[in-house]
């Protein structure tokens, strides 16, 4: 068996290792995949489905699915633009993301994929749930209002910090984000430099007293687009 | 004699005037802005009542009050083109804060249980002249037909000002990605 696996994405030769996902060959050959749930480091979970590309024709989440020789993947096109800004927009609607008001404004990855995709303004309707806050935490604090159930901080505080301070609890619209303590986040492990409370892609997981220490038009978003640090391996 | 010029309103919803500052922030070019449109219904010039029909209306904020219904669908039915100007009127923006709390509990605590308040008489704010307040603050587009969104707090002058050029040449509205900005 050949150690280099080769395939196309949008017409363009790829090469890649078994093993790999398509996301991780496409990040390693400066091909840019809009992904909100998988971060860097971390086991893909495949939940928010951004990272969707066409796969010999069929829809398969680039962040799990592992190349193989000859596929033929689908990216950039107008389908899939359209397919992750609806998921981008539904997720805008669904919490309560103020964005004049909020700490990761400007680092959020969820804002930077709206402006990736050119959002102006959702077409869905609001939806303003009722969410609440753990901010009982000494360095730490959960705002419920943003979170978009990526699960990465369940992920890497499991995997990586090996403390299961974040837990999913409730299904479907009542699903939340909750800390493994009857006390709250404060009654557990969390710490403000686990790796938990830095994956997190929005404002729902805050270290304190942090905010705005990047002025408006230093921030990562602010000039270049999510995923131009990939595209700028492209030789 | 110049030929007729389409003309622009404004007017500033459940907003705080920042946009309507962006709108001034263009600085000199809004020399160049009178060149292509005239002002008609706007704070800016102070014209009350629409004098006819306007190319292009540009609203900020979202709807709080029955007033402000009322405005907007005053500007629908003068306006060719409408545009959401700023975070107020794309999503509700800061007013919507309230939007998770229940319309009697925010005016419990404004007007009788806010640690500040006095208010002997318990009264609740409730003259006639007042537009009765909505249940909650609604973004325009669902009040309306809205034709393009300007996010942003506030969308930047240059945002404003390449949004209004484009569409007063016959130009596609494209921003480029530093002008999209949703704070």
């Amino acid at each position: 068996m050949s150690d280099t696996i080769t395939f196309t994405i949008d017409g363009v030769e790829i090469k890649g290792t078994p093993g790999m996902t398509i996301l991780e060959a496409a990040d390693a050959c400066g091909v840019y995949i809009p992904r909100l749930c998988k971060a860097k480091g971390l086991s893909p979970r495949g939940s928010c489905r951004v990272c969707t590309v066409m796969v010999n024709a069929r829809p398969q989440s680039a962040c799990t699915q592992p190349i193989a020789e000859g596929m033929i993947v689908e990216n950039d096109t107008p389908a899939l633009k359209e397919h992750r800004r609806q998921i981008i927009e539904m997720l805008l609607v669904e919490g309560n993301h103020f964005c004049p008001l909020c700490e990761r404004s400007g680092s959020c990855e969820l804002q930077a994929l709206g402006y990736r995709h050119g959002i102006m303004a959702p077409r869905y309707p609001y939806q303003f749930p009722k969410r609440d806050m753990d901010v009982g935490h000494p360095d730490l604090m959960i705002d419920r209002n943003r979170c978009i159930l990526c699960g990465r901080c369940v992920n890497a505080s499991r995997y990586v910090d090996g403390k299961t301070a974040y837990e999913f609890v409730g299904r479907s619209v009542h699903k939340r984000i909750a800390a493994d303590a009857a006390t709250g986040l404060a009654g557990t492990r969390a710490a403000a430099d686990d790796r938990a409370a830095e994956v997190c892609p929005v404002g729902s997981i805050i270290r304190k007293r942090t905010a705005y220490a990047v002025p408006i038009g230093q921030r990562p978003f602010d000039r270049k687009p999510i995923g131009a640090e990939i595209e700028a391996k492209k030789a | 004699m110049a030929k007729t010029k389409p003309k622009l309103a404004t007017a500033s919803l459940a907003g705080c005037f920042g946009c309507h500052m962006s709108i001034l922030d263009i600085d000199e070019r809004i020399l160049q802005l009178i060149d292509l449109v005239d002002f008609d219904k706007s704070p800016i010039d102070d014209i009350k009542e629409f004098t006819g029909r306007c190319a292009i209306g540009l609203i900020e904020g979202g709807c709080c009050n029955e007033e402000n219904v009322r405005v907007l669908r005053d500007f629908r039915s003068h306006c060719d083109i409408l545009i959401a100007v700023g975070e107020c009127a794309v999503m509700g923006g800061l007013p919507a804060l309230r939007n998770m709390v229940p319309l009697k509990e925010c005016l419990d605590e404004a007007y009788l249980d806010g640690p500040t308040v006095y208010n002997p008489g318990k009264v609740l704010p409730n003259d006639k002249e007042l537009p009765l307040i909505l249940d909650r603050v609604y973004p325009i587009q669902e009040v309306v037909k809205v034709d393009y969104s300007l996010p942003g707090c506030p969308p930047s002058a240059d945002t404003i000002w390449q949004a209004l050029v484009a569409l007063l040449t016959d130009k596609p509205l494209e921003l480029p990605y530093e002008l999209i900005k949703y704070d």
